[in-house]
């Protein structure tokens, strides 16, 4: 097991007062907090510091932590000392989502009182239904676009028979509406937390976020694509191949195009009664003055062409 | 949850069909009505005009759109876990948009 500096995670000192301590969460919180943070750990450090903080905060579990010293350094392996805990009492954990080492030194958090990973997730008059699970996912934008089956892994905390709070994975094939957008949530009606011979399972919100696509931007239903042209391309008109969400297609590029020249292929965004549309945004690449004979084209054009590209800058 | 293996699921867009009662989603949140009801005087929840211009004053009568159920778990965690009062979580979820709309700009206009 990892020992963890829960002091280290705070960015305090050892001797940290209670008020340095709750002012160094707050600002981390603030931080880390995953509806606020667009940092890809966010929500395991946040997980992370939330831990740091139940042991910190509390007197009692920060005095028996520190008679941990050190620990080892952190990354090396580690075992609670045999008398570990004598003298100490602790409860009220607040968390379901601790680190094998906060569980190995404090405990699962027993069942009672203890809330879920998302905290406000507990059911209520939970005899004739099971609670609401809530997940999130990310998809990829072709599932949206097609519709189709995907298979997801989510972590399920669960109460095994001893009592002890476990994580489990639960596989789940879901087939995916079609035209469904960043920031929606498919509903799988009686997925949730089942309630007993008697009652009715609580249902399974999915959140869904997109991955960042290689190709395509999205804008609500609308998608966005950079096209690089070449410079006649732009300049004399083209046909040229462009990719699309639904397949290389021969597109036109007018006469007298110009880097940011936005071409618009209607309803060919994300599907709906109304489709969103797919936008190809014209950009310039230059051909690489390399050799001698790309020169000689460029000085050419150069004594060819009046053109001073600054003229509205005033110089 | 007996199985860890199932056949294929299919669930709707929640957001597409959902209109939610303020029993309704106060369950959905797990939390209290009249903390829902809160989440509408402070603005951050809006209601679905049934009339447009009349107001509803009886929150038995409010109907909430499916997004509702996504902005009040926000809200909710926001205010749990940050500790901040409830016109502090309706600034940093308009602040939070705001954000988004322009990372959502910053990366199509380039």
């Amino acid at each position: 097991m990892e020992f963890k500096d829960y002091y280290k995670v705070m960015g305090v000192a050892r001797d940290a007062t209670e008020a340095q301590i709750k002012q160094a969460y707050r600002k981390l919180a603030r931080k880390y907090h995953p509806d606020v943070s667009k940092e890809k750990d966010a929500e395991a450090r946040f997980k992370e510091l939330g831990e740091a903080y139940e042991v910190l905060k509390s007197p009692e579990k920060r005095a028996a932590y520190d008679q941990l010293g050190q620990g080892p350094r952190p990354g090396e392996n580690f075992t609670p000392p045999p008398d570990w805990g004598a003298g100490f009492e602790f409860s009220g954990a607040g968390n379901a989502d601790y680190s094998d080492f906060f569980e190995s030194l404090f405990g699962a958090a027993g069942g009672r009182g203890r809330r879920s990973q998302r905290g406000f997730d507990t059911g209520r008059g939970g005899a004739e239904r099971g609670q609401d699970h809530h997940a999130k996912i990310m998809l990829d934008l072709e599932a949206s676009l097609h519709g189709g089956p995907r298979t997801f892994t989510l972590r399920v905390p669960e109460i095994d028979a001893q009592g002890r709070l476990v994580s489990k994975d639960r596989v789940l094939n879901v087939q995916v509406p079609k035209g469904i957008l960043p920031g929606q949530t498919i509903r799988l009606a009686a997925q949730g937390a089942s309630a007993g011979a008697e009652g009715t399972a609580g249902d399974l919100f999915i959140e869904v976020e997109f991955q960042p696509h290689a190709l395509y931007r999205v804008d609500g239903r609308d998608l966005y694509l950079e096209l690089p042209v070449a410079p006649w391309e732009a300049a004399l008109g083209a046909t040229v191949k462009t990719p699309t969400p639904g397949g290389a297609v021969d597109l036109k590029i007018p006469v007298g195009s110009h880097a940011g020249t936005k071409l618009r292929l209607k309803g060919r965004g994300i599907p709906a009664s109304t489709p969103g549309d797919f936008y190809v945004v014209l950009q310039i690449a230059l051909p690489a003055a390399s050799d001698e004979q790309a020169k000689a084209a460029y000085r050419a054009m150069a004594d060819a062409l009046p053109f001073n590209p600054r003229a509205s800058l005033g110089v | 949850m007996e199985s860890d293996q199932q056949g294929s699921l299919s669930g709707e867009i929640f957001e597409e069909y959902a209109v939610l009662s303020v029993d309704e989603l106060s369950r959905l949140c797990a939390v209290d009505r009249t903390y829902i009801v809160e989440l509408v005087e402070e603005g951050v929840l809006n209601i679905v005009e049934l009339d447009a211009g009349v107001v509803q004053v009886d929150a038995s009568v409010w109907r909430f759109p499916g997004s509702a159920l996504r902005r009040a778990r926000t809200a909710l965690r926001l205010q749990r876990d940050l500790e901040i009062n409830l016109p502090g979580v309706a600034l940093a979820l308009e602040l939070l948009e705001e954000l988004e709309e322009l990372r959502r700009e910053l990366k199509v206009g380039r």
